[in-house]
């Protein structure tokens, strides 16, 4: 049929892939600079060998430590912040999903009014502008130390991380069904709650427990800067250099985790 | 009962994808509208209850005017006209009954349909109409774990559960099997004579719209090009409708454009790959 099968060797046509970058010299530079900068920054980091082995001597007296971890002579202080990060996640996810549901409705652009979508968009970049770390230090100099402070900074990442994701989950869902929902003569909110909870309904379930398990961890680390919860119990214990307590309180965080994990394996089974 | 004048619709891109429509449909009339793809069709019924809104013209349902109405107003004018589309459109984790019971949305509060609280006689409505369309017992089934016919049948129920004047039907066989599109048509055909239903039915199948409905209107290039009962829809009127002369040809001739279209839709063939 086609008169190029039958005569292959007319004309040899070869092809490759466009280069991202057109021009050869423009793209050589690239390369070039990419690789100095990389010998640069590795001299610029000061390998120090000695103090390499001092901390590896560190190290080692520390793991020492881990293997005989003491549950039991700081267990008050223990148990409390594990009871204070508990209470701070529980609080901190609630109010987050509560305050993120809205906002993600929000900043769907497929769902809302361009300037609502605008503004919500902007609310969530601003709650992902700074790391935990950095809210929790600014919120324990605004409320002082404590866990009111860690509740805030994990509720902002919270809205900022659920937000953002239900938003481009609503943004992929299937939008006949949503059109099939409007045009039986359904509201704006029973269009929600019909055409679109649905759709998301298992990716939403999944990324909360999820933020369960990262708030948790997370409850450890701001604690670290004054916010409270069992963060603040493991800096204390390694200001004193109680490595057998530091190490009770890391196993039992990860145990914490681990059980999260089951636990939101097991839900996420049931509502799937 | 739905008068349609000189509507235009201009996508935002600048295309017009319909060019001064005027056309009347009475009450209870059955109304297919046929013409190739891309000529307005799904436009054309998208713009009477404003999924699409009409950039200009008059759409008047009854006495009330489509074009110009309010949320509110627009909210309750769809109760009236009730849209099934080709791809279904069921939501599929919702039950078969859910699916069925969301076409009462437009008469009821939002509290109530949150905590699916529905009025017995929707409910009572829901189930004998479940029944007429053949889907019996089915109720609490997934919409996702049914056939594509069970699911048309579904979003044929939920069109009925509104209680509609009009029915706006978006190539409802497309996606069927031939047998199971005749029994479809067939459906719809009997469920509009029985209600008393308007319907226009947007449909590919010319066999199948002279057979089922009362009057077809053929669109191209988003002009109204023919308007008649099916006997008046000729192999001599096809061309006008769909373009080309193609249509009177002879069976040889035809493998040959077979091979011209399989070239021509390359482009189509590359997208599905990628
Ligand atoms: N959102 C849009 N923006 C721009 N152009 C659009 C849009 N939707 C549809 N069109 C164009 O309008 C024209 C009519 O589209 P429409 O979907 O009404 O055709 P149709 O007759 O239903 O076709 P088919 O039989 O393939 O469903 C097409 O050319 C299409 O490309
Ligand atoms: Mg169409």
């Amino acid at each position: 049929m086609s008169t190029t099968a039958q005569q292959p060797d007319r004309e040899t046509r070869t092809w490759t892939r466009p280069p991202l970058i057109k021009d050869p010299r423009k793209r050589a530079a690239l390369y070039i600079g990419i690789v100095a900068y990389l010998f640069w920054s590795l001299s610029s980091i000061e390998v120090d060998i000695p103090r390499l082995l001092e901390g590896l001597e560190r190290a080692s007296e520390f793991f020492a430590a881990a293997l005989q971890p003491d549950f039991l002579t700081r267990r008050v202080d223990i148990w409390q912040g594990f009871l204070e990060s508990s209470t701070m996640t529980a609080v901190a996810t609630t109010v987050g999903v509560a305050l993120s549901v809205p906002l993600g409705l929000g900043a769907a652009s497929n769902l809302s009014a361009r300037p609502v979508y605008l503004i919500c968009r902007a609310i969530l970049a601003i709650t992902r502008a700074f790391h935990g770390i950095i809210l929790a230090i600014l919120f324990v100099a605004m409320f002082g130390f404590g866990p009111f402070a860690g509740v805030v900074t994990l509720v902002v990442s919270t809205i900022g991380f659920l937000g953002k994701l239900i938003a481009e989950e609503i943004e992929a869902i299937d939008w006949t069904c949503v059109e099939a929902v409007e045009s039986t003569g359904a509201s704006w909110w029973q269009k929600v709650v019909y055409g679109v909870a649905p759709q998301i309904m298992p990716r939403f379930i999944g990324l909360t427990l999820y933020r369960l398990d990262i708030n948790f961890r997370e409850s450890a680390i701001i604690g670290i800067v004054g916010a409270g919860g069992i963060g603040a119990t493991l800096i204390t214990a390694f200001y004193r250099y109680e490595f057998d307590s530091v190490a009770a309180i890391l196993l039992l965080i990860i145990g914490a985790v681990y059980a999260f994990e089951y636990l939101s394996g097991a839900i996420r089974r049931r509502v799937l | 009962m739905l008068e349609i004048k000189g509507l235009l619709k201009r996508y935002p891109d600048g295309f017009e994808a319909l060019k001064d429509v005027t056309v009347t449909i009475g009450d209870g009339e059955l109304v297919a509208l046929i013409g190739p793809s891309g000529a307005g069709k799904s436009t054309l019924i998208r713009c009477v209850n404003r999924l699409v809104e009409p950039t200009q013209g008059s759409i008047k349902l009854g006495d009330t005017e489509i074009t110009s109405l309010n949320r509110a107003g627009l909210r309750k004018a769809r109760r009236r006209m009730a849209m099934i589309f080709q791809s279904y459109a069921l939501v599929d984790r919702l039950t078969v009954m859910e699916n069925v019971l969301s076409g009462r949305l437009g008469y009821l509060g939002f509290w109530p349909s949150l905590l699916r609280k529905f009025p017995q006689k929707d409910i009572d409505r829901a189930f004998a109409l479940l029944e007429e369309v053949g889907l019996e017992g089915l109720h609490d089934r997934r919409a996702d774990a049914l056939s594509g016919g069970q699911q048309q049948r579904v979003g044929i129920a939920r069109a009925l559960m509104q209680e509609p004047d009009l029915l706006l039907v978006d190539e409802p066989t497309a996606s069927l099997d031939p047998r199971t599109a005749r029994q479809v048509m067939q459906l719809l055909a009997d469920l509009c004579a029985e209600h008393g239903l308007a319907a226009i039915i947007n449909i590919h199948d010319v066999p199948l719209a002279r057979e089922y409905t009362d009057r077809i209107l053929g669109l191209n290039a988003g002009k109204l090009v023919f308007d008649g009962p099916p006997e008046e829809l000729t192999d001599e009127v096809l061309p006008e409708i769909y373009g080309g002369e193609d249509w009177s040809k002879k069976e040889e001739d035809k493998k040959k454009d077979d091979d011209k279209d399989i070239r021509s839709s390359g482009q189509f063939v590359v997208e599905e790959i990628l």
